[in-house]
C-alpha cells in the first residue's frame, strides 16, 4: 500500500515537473512526443477528446506503475479497469443498455490506438481481452439476462473477463479443442482445461469455448459464460513468460464444473462461428493497439540516437540510421492506412476477414521489425532492462503468435486468394 | 464600477455565474521549432492543448458547480478556428456553453493580453459573470497578464496564483503562492481569479461526457461584435531558439572535479 501511495504522488509530482519545466523536459516527451497522426479520414473531434482524455487517464493512472506491475508479474485488472470503466472506455461500442456508449467501431479504434501509449504491452492486452476478445458476441448474440449478468459489470468495470479458447493441445486449430460441456438437467457440466488464459487469476468469469454435441467440428461448439468462482474450477499454473510480464497467463482445468444451460451465448452449437466472428474485432484492434506505441519506438530512438555520440557525430546522422527509421515510419502508416481502410468497411458492415487478417499478419511482422531494429540502435543500452525498447521487443513478439500466429493469417488469406489447398481429411 | 451578477449570497445558498479562459496552445509534450524566417515557432501539425494553467481553472469551476456554488460556467477562447476543440474540452470536463471569439491570421500572431483581457472584461459584462477564472499565465507566451488587467479594465479586486479556494460568507477566501510561502486573502465578488499549479488535480473526461458536450452551445464571436479593437501594439522583430546547452562530463571523483573546475578557471 504504501508503495503505491508513494508512486502515486510521484506521478502527480512527475505532471507538475513536466509543466513547471515546460517543453524543455524531454525525459518523459520522448517516449510521448505528441506529434498529431494524420487521421482525418477515421477520426471527428470526439474520437480526438476520446484519445486526450484516456491519454491523460493513462498518464496518471497507469504508466507510473507499469514497472512496479512487471516486477510483480500481475497488473491489479480489477482497480484499473475500475478507472477505465467509469470513464466509459471499456464499452464504447457496446449497447447502451448496458452501459455502453453504442458507438461505432472507430471508436474501439481510437482506444486501442490511445492505449499504444501505455509504457508495455501487457496493460493494453489485458484490456483488449476484456473489450474486443472476450465480449463481442456476448454483446451481439447473447440474451439480455446473459448479458445483464456479464456484460453489464464488464463495461463497468465491475468485473474482470477472460477468454478461454485455446488449449494445451489446440492453439493454431481452434476446431480441434477437447473441452467438453455435456447436458445434465438443467446444466452443462464442464470437464477438460484451457491454456495461456490471459487474466485467468484475476478474472470473474470466462468467455468459454467448449464442445457441447457430438457434430463435425464447426458445429459442435458453443460460447459459454463461465463464473470463474464456480466448483471444479483449477487454475494449475501461472504460466512464466519472456514478456508481457505483467499480463498473468493461466493454465486452467475444469473438473466436472456446472453452468446453467441458460449461460450459452446465442444459439448452441454456433461457438466456433461466433469465435471466428469475435477474432475480427480481435485482429483489427490487435493492429489499432499498436501504432502508436510503434511510433513512440521510433521517436524515442530519434532522440536518444540523436543525443548519442560516435565517431565524433550523433549516431543518428548516420544515413543507415536515418534512412532506416524512415522506412519503418513508411511502414507503421501504411499498416495504419490498411486499418482504417479495413475498419471502415466493417463500420460499413462488410466481411473484412481478409483484410483484419492482413492487418494481424502484418501487425505481428512489423512489431517485431520495428521492436528489433530500434533496439539495434540502443546499442548496449538496448540490451538492458532500463530502457522501453527492450521491454517492447519482447512483448511485441508475441502478436505474431497469439490471437492467430502469423501462419494461420497467411492461411486465411490463401483462402480468399484460392490458393490453400485442401486439408487432409481427419480420421 | 460593473457590478457582477451576484447571485448569492449569505453563506447560505451561492449561485455564481463563471466565465473561464481557455487558452489554446502546443501541447506540454511537444517540442516546439522556431520557423526558418524567425518570425514565430511552427504550429502547423503540432499537437495543441488547452493551456494546463486554464485545465486547473476548469477543474476549480466545475468543482464549485458541484459543491452547488456555481449555477453556469462558461468557456471562452480566443482564437483560430481550432479554438473551439479547446472549447470543447472544456465542455467535456463540465462546462455549460462556450463562446468562441475568432481572431485569425496576422491579428492572432500579434494578439495580446491587452487585448485578450478587453475582450475578456466585454464578455464578463455582457454574461453578467460574478467570477472571472483564468490560468495564472500561459505556457507558451509565458505572459501572466490577463488576469491582471482583467481585473484593472474592470476594477474588481484580483486573486492571483490562487492554490486554494474556499467560500467565506459572500466572499471567496483564497490562498495565493507568493515567493516567501502562502498567503490568504478575502475577495469580493465580482472578482478575477488566476490559477496556480497545486490548486488541483484536473479530471480526465468520461467518454460520456464528451459525446455529450458535443450538443453543448458555442457561440462564435468576432471582437468586432465585442467593440475590441485588436490592432497590433508591438512588433515581432526575431525569435530565436534557446541557447544550446553543452554536454556535461561525469568526473569520478572530488579530486578529478576540483582539477576540473580550476581548469576551467572557476575556482
Ligand atoms: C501470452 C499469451 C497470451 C494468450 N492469451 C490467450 C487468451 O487469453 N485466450 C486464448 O484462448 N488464447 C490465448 N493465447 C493462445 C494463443 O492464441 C495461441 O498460443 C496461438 O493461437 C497459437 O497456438 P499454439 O500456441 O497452440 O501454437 P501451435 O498451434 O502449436 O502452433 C505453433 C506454430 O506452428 C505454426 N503453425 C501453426 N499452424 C500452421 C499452419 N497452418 N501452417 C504453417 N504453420 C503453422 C505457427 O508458426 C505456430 O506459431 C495466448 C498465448 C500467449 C503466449
Amino acid at each position: 500500500m504504501l508503495s503505491v501511495c508513494r508512486s502515486c504522488f510521484s506521478a502527480i509530482r512527475n505532471r507538475l515537473t513536466i509543466i513547471e519545466h515546460g517543453r524543455g523536459f524531454s525525459a518523459h516527451a520522448a517516449v510521448n512526443e505528441a506529434k498529431e497522426p494524420d487521421t482525418a479520414q477515421l477520426f471527428t473531434q470526439e474520437h480526438k477528446e476520446l484519445r486526450r482524455s484516456l491519454g491523460r487517464l493513462i498518464e496518471q493512472d497507469i504508466n507510473p506503475y507499469v514497472d512496479e506491475w512487471e516486477e510483480m508479474g500481475q497488473f491489479p485488472a480489477h482497480e484499473v479497469f475500475k478507472k477505465l470503466g467509469q470513464a466509459g472506455f471499456l464499452g464504447v461500442t457496446k449497447p447502451t443498455e448496458y452501459g455502453g456508449l453504442g458507438l461505432d467501431y472507430t471508436y474501439s479504434v481510437a482506444v486501442a490506438e490511445e492505449l499504444g501509449h501505455i509504457n508495455c504491452g501487457g496493460v493494453p492486452m489485458a484490456i483488449g481481452v476484456q473489450t474486443d476478445m472476450a465480449t463481442p458476441a456476448l454483446a451481439r448474440f447473447g440474451s439480455d439476462e446473459l448479458k445483464k449478468q456479464f456484460l453489464e459489470p464488464s463495461i463497468a468495470g465491475d468485473v474482470v473477463a477472460c477468454l478461454g479458447v485455446s488449449e494445451a493441445g489446440a492453439g493454431s486449430d481452434v476446431a480441434s479443442i477437447k473441452t467438453t460441456a455435456v447436458k445434465k438437467g438443467d446444466d452443462y457440466v464442464i470437464n477438460g482445461g484451457k491454456m495461456w488464459t490471459t487474466n485467468g487469476f484475476q478474472a470473474d468469469w470466462m468467455c468459454l469455448l467448449a464442445n457441447t454435441n457430438e457434430g463435425p467440428p464447426h458445429q459442435n461448439k458453443s460460447l459459454i459464460c463461465l463464473p470463474m468462482d464456480a466448483k471444479g474450477i483449477n487454475l494449475s499454473k501461472r504460466i512464466d513468460k519472456m514478456g508481457m510480464r505483467c499480463s498473468d497467463t493461466a493454465q486452467i482445468f475444469f473438473e466436472d464444473v456446472h453452468v446453467p444451460q441458460s449461460y450459452v451465448v446465442g444459439e448452441e452449437g454456433q461457438g466456433f462461428t461466433y469465435q471466428m466472428i469475435q477474432f475480427q474485432e480481435e485482429r483489427m484492434w490487435a493492429a489499432a493497439s499498436i501504432l502508436q506505441t510503434l511510433q513512440n519506438i521510433i521517436q524515442a530512438t530519434i532522440e536518444y540516437t540523436k543525443e548519442r555520440q560516435a565517431f565524433g557525430q550523433p549516431i543518428l546522422n548516420n544515413q543507415s540510421v536515418h534512412f532506416r527509421l524512415a522506412e519503418l515510419e513508411t511502414e507503421v502508416e501504411l499498416l495504419r492506412s490498411l486499418l482504417y481502410r479495413t475498419v471502415g468497411l466493417y463500420v460499413q458492415g462488410q466481411d473484412v476477414t481478409k483484410f483484419a487478417s492482413m492487418c494481424k499478419l502484418k501487425v505481428g511482422r512489423l512489431g517485431r521489425e520495428v521492436a528489433d531494429s530500434c533496439l539495434q540502435y540502443w546499442g548496449g543500452m538496448g540490451f538492458t532492462n532500463e530502457v522501453l525498447v527492450s521491454r517492447l521487443y519482447r512483448d511485441f513478439r508475441l502478436i505474431s503468435i497469439g490471437g492467430g500466429a502469423d501462419e494461420v493469417m497467411l492461411s486465411i488469406i490463401c483462402k480468399y486468394m484460392n490458393t490453400l489447398p485442401k486439408m487432409p481429411q481427419k480420421k | 464600477m460593473t457590478k457582477g451578477h451576484q447571485g448569492h449570497l449569505n453563506g447560505v445558498k451561492m449561485a455564481l455565474r463563471i466565465l473561464v479562459g481557455c487558452k489554446r496552445v502546443i501541447d506540454y509534450a511537444v517540442k516546439v521549432r522556431v520557423k526558418p524566417d524567425k518570425m514565430g515557432v511552427v504550429t502547423e501539425g503540432v499537437k495543441h492543448s488547452m493551456n494546463p494553467f486554464d485545465e486547473i481553472a476548469v477543474e476549480e469551476a466545475v468543482r464549485m458547480k458541484e459543491k452547488k456554488l456555481a449555477s453556469e460556467i462558461i468557456a471562452v477562447s480566443c482564437g483560430p478556428q481550432q479554438c473551439q476543440e479547446t472549447l470543447r474540452t472544456a465542455l467535456a470536463m463540465g462546462l455549460d456553453r462556450g463562446i468562441h471569439v475568432e481572431i485569425s491570421g496576422k491579428d492572432y500572431e500579434t494578439l495580446q493580453p491587452f487585448h485578450v483581457s478587453k475582450i475578456l472584461a466585454k464578455i464578463a459584462e455582457e454574461e453578467k459573470v460574478d467570477i472571472i477564472f483564468l490560468g495564472k499565465q500561459a505556457i507558451d507566451d509565458d505572459c501572466n497578464q490577463t488576469g491582471q488587467m482583467t481585473a484593472a479594465l474592470l476594477d474588481w479586486p484580483q486573486a492571483t496564483f490562487a492554490s486554494k479556494i474556499e467560500k467565506n460568507n459572500g466572499d471567496l477566501m483564497v490562498t495565493r503562492e507568493i515567493d516567501g510561502g502562502l498567503e490568504t486573502i478575502n475577495v469580493k465578488l465580482p472578482c478575477v481569479i488566476t490559477s496556480d499549479l497545486r490548486l488541483n488535480e484536473p479530471r480526465y473526461a468520461t467518454l460520456p461526457n464528451i459525446m455529450k458536450a458535443k450538443k453543448k452551445p458555442i457561440a462564435k464571436k468576432s471582437p468586432a461584435d465585442l467593440g475590441v479593437d485588436v490592432s497590433p501594439r508591438q512588433e515581432v522583430l526575431s525569435v530565436e531558439d534557446p541557447p544550446v546547452r553543452e554536454a556535461g562530463s561525469i568526473v569520478q571523483d572530488v579530486d578529478e572535479l576540483v582539477s576540473k573546475l580550476k581548469a576551467a578557471g572557476v575556482v
